[in-house]
């Protein structure tokens, strides 16, 4: 397979561009930052991503979606991370709906997927516990009783946690926290007894809670897949979770970097265009070609989760770490690069450098990564 | 792509497989670990082993030492998707490539684009059955970085040009047959536009060549010189005071070449060959924390490097390439395979100082490692590399 867009690729990628630089600019998260929306973000401009298709992007067809694949939805999320547009497609329409389509039985994919097409339901992922990603070291704990189990235990970073409407969490149903053995997803009505919710405003103005289950009952219907044994079902859809910010990274690095390059070409200091001082040439130029490599490690990522997802973990991994890194240098290097300007919080740099900064922690940052890789190769 | 185009790739890929299965020799599925290991071809070229002239042989017989050549020439007439699925398979097993020949990376693509028709009926089936073996004429010793201020003169005399000067970093001179040569052919106009490139016979009147002795021991490049070297004027590819376009179109593949030189994807990974030296605990964790987060952040680059050349490829088979790209990628992957070598010799300790012992195959990787240092340099600076990306990819002022 091609490392390139295909032509459909490219009209998906067309089309979400003109909606997402029409209707969300930089300028969109920033007046839902300052009217303190309550929603966090534009709920009629979700309802047209239902519309375009993109809500149900992954729902297979039968259930209303656009069955399309995961290289489709990093097209989508780059042209995000290019506004930092708020919107409910990670958690919903990537994480969720994958853990449905993927976990679900009959009932729960037609009971759920259906909605999540349509864009009336909004679903999440409630995985971290502690400060760092350890899905492994999930503690959460679900007990059996009578016909299901009772969930006691707390989840933070929690995308769109206050405004979903499904929550899908991570539980220990046996073992200790470390262990492979013993975790199990829930689907958990946030209306739910037991269940309190604090939505948690980020540094990058994009919604995220923390949530505490004290004793919330749960019927046998709401386990996702198999009791015990959910750590592959979490670490694929984890790992598509991953691929999609890597997607969205990339393009918040590319728009940061387009940025910086045209304030090079314009600003003027010592009577000259700060763009013709070779220092600073060399330095948009080695970004330049990280971003094209991370770039490419990211269409590799999502290419192998489209092939198989439980074979994507090291090309996954090579792509949220590098996208990590790569962001991380793009949004200093445009704040540096801005002088005070890019200080200032009228203009939209900081933005982008707020927003990489949760990227990098959502779903293990470059060293959790990192570390990922060196353990997949033995050393 | 058709699903008839899907299935032809998919059958060709299927007896690909099987024909290297059945002909690629169990010892030519390892990398390389010495220079003999590399066959060159050439007038004077010797098989360092049986398996080597076997693989070499069948390989060129089916055209596959210049896949993508047209038959015509002597190549093998794939299409690029063809042509990925041959590399993809010979990787899997880990082929050595048959031959290796500046004449296939460098002086050949440049020929297929500006050379006439009897130059390439001449020149390119002895480069693809490795018959040739052809040396870069580029580099003078008051013209590095800075190339086209070269100064070597070809005077026109009759029907010939008179060549004189000299050439220096020329890789293997001393064992090469023939030269590709950057020239001035007119010395008054400005230096981009006075230049021609030039072939000529290494054993002609007038040509001497020096190695050089390097940092790493070895002797790769030599000094050659040129007094009054007499050569036809039908041997100037593309146009006299043209050839600056000739030069950098070489120079692109001289770069995505030297780019792709670390051993990516080969070999053992470098945490195992780390691990021999260094240890692990009882985990199997190398035992040298700091030396690990290294090792795995150089791979999750050189992953990524990958992924990046896989890409340029597919650009360009998609018109949709930069020019100037493999500037970028030589740029960074010569830096990376720098800093695969600063690993290699810091997890090797002290084993990996030893110079001359048998132990140590004579210091291989000492030596290599100090080779590599030049992989940011030769085919133009990473310094350079940096300013055409800024000045032809970034569109930077002044630059």
């Amino acid at each position: 397979m091609a490392l390139v867009l295909t032509e459909e690729q490219s009209m998906l990628r067309d089309s979400a561009r003109g909606l997402i630089s029409d209707k969300a600019p930089v300028s969109h998260l920033r007046s839902l930052r300052d009217s303190k929306d309550p929603t966090g973000f534009s709920k009629e401009l979700w309802q047209s991503f239902a519309e375009m298709g993109f809500a149900g992007l992954l729902v297979p067809e039968e259930f209303g979606g656009s069955g399309l694949g995961y290289m489709e939805a990093g097209v989508v999320m780059e042209e995000i991370g290019r506004t930092l547009m708020p919107s409910p497609f990670l958690a919903t329409s990537v994480v969720a709906a994958s853990a449905l389509n993927r976990g679900g039985n009959a009932a729960q994919k037609s009971e759920f997927l259906p909605r999540i097409a349509s864009g009336s339901l909004l679903a999440t992922l409630a995985i971290d516990e502690g400060a760092k990603h350890r899905p492994l070291q999930t503690a959460l704990q679900a007990v059996r009783a009578g016909n299901g189990f009772k969930l006691s235990g707390a989840k933070a970073l929690v995308v769109d946690g206050h405004v979903a409407d499904l929550v899908i969490v991570a539980a220990r149903t046996s073992g200790s926290a470390g262990e492979r053995e013993g975790l199990t997803l829930f689907l958990v009505n946030p209306k739910a007894k037991g269940v309190s919710i604090e939505r948690t405003i980020m540094v990058d103005a994009h919604n995220a809670a923390r949530i505490e289950l004290a004793n919330v009952e749960v019927n046998a219907d709401g386990v996702l897949g198999e009791v015990d044994q959910g750590a592959d079902l979490l670490d694929g859809v984890l790992d598509i979770g991953r691929g999609a910010i890597a997607a969205e990274m990339v393009g918040l690095s590319d728009e940061v970097f387009n940025r910086t390059v045209e304030y090079l070409k314009n600003r003027k200091q010592f009577g000259k265009l700060i763009g013709e001082f070779q220092a600073l040439q060399h330095r948009a130029a080695e970004l330049y070609v990280d971003i094209e490599i991370t770039r490419a490690a990211t269409m590799k990522a999502l290419q192998a989760l489209d092939a198989d997802v439980g074979k994507a973990a090291s090309a996954v991994a090579v792509a949220k770490a590098r996208a990590g890194t790569t962001a991380t240098r793009a949004v200093q290097e445009g704040v540096q690069m801005h002088g005070g300007m890019g200080m200032t919080d009228q203009f939209d740099i900081g933005f982008f450098m707020k927003r990489a900064r949760v990227c990098e922690e959502l779903f293990g940052d470059a060293n959790y990564h990192t570390e990922q890789l060196a353990r997949a190769r033995g050393y | 792509m058709s699903e008839t185009e899907t299935a032809e790739l998919e059958q060709f890929r299927s007896e690909t497989r099987a024909w290297l299965e059945a002909n690629c020799p169990p010892e030519m599925r390892k990398p390389a670990t010495s220079d003999a290991d590399v066959f060159w071809g050439g007038r004077s070229a010797k098989f360092s082993s049986e398996p080597q002239r076997i693989w070499f042989e069948r390989m060129r017989d089916k055209g596959w030492t210049v896949p993508d050549w047209p038959r015509e020439y002597g190549g093998g007439g794939l299409s690029a998707a063809e042509h990925k699925v041959l590399r993809s398979e010979m990787a899997r097993i880990g082929a050595r490539p048959p031959l290796s020949s500046f004449g296939i990376w460098m002086l050949g693509p440049a020929l297929l684009k500006y050379g006439n028709e009897a130059q390439k009926k001449e020149h390119l089936p002895k480069i693809a059955a490795g018959l040739i073996r052809w040396c870069q004429g580029y580099s003078e010793p008051n013209a590095g970085s800075d190339l086209a201020s070269l100064q070597t003169r070809a005077e026109s005399d009759g029907d010939d040009f008179v060549i004189t000067g000299s050439k220096i970093w020329t890789s293997y001179a001393n064992y090469a047959d023939w030269i590709f040569c950057l020239v001035r052919t007119d010395p008054t106009a400005k230096k981009h536009d006075g230049i021609s490139f030039i072939l000529f016979d290494m054993t002609s009147k007038g040509v001497t060549t020096k190695p050089i002795l390097l940092i790493s021991g070895y002797s790769p490049f030599c000094e050659t010189f040129f007094d009054g070297v007499r050569v036809p004027k039908s041997h100037v590819v593309g146009t006299v005071n043209r050839g600056w376009d000739v030069a950098k179109y070489l120079l692109q593949h001289e770069r995505a070449m030297i780019s792709g030189m670390g051993e990516r994807g080969v070999g053992r990974p470098l945490g195992q060959i780390a691990a021999d030296s260094v240890g692990t605990d009882a985990q199997g964790k190398l035992d040298d924390a700091m030396l690990r987060g290294q090792i795995a952040k150089f791979d999750v680059d050189e992953a990524a490097l990958a992924a990046c050349a896989e890409r340029a490829v597919d650009l360009a088979k998609a018109g949709q390439a930069h020019p100037a790209f493999s500037s970028a990628m030589k740029f960074y992957g010569t830096e990376l395979n720098k800093r695969r070598y600063e690993i290699l010799m810091s997890a090797g300790g002290v084993d990996a100082l030893e110079w001359e012992s048998e132990r140590s195959k004579q210091g291989a990787r000492p030596r290599a490692w100090l080779r590599t240092k030049a992989n940011s340099i030769e085919g133009g600076t990473s310094e350079v590399m940096l300013g055409i990306v800024a000045k032809r990819i970034l569109d930077l002022p002044g630059a």
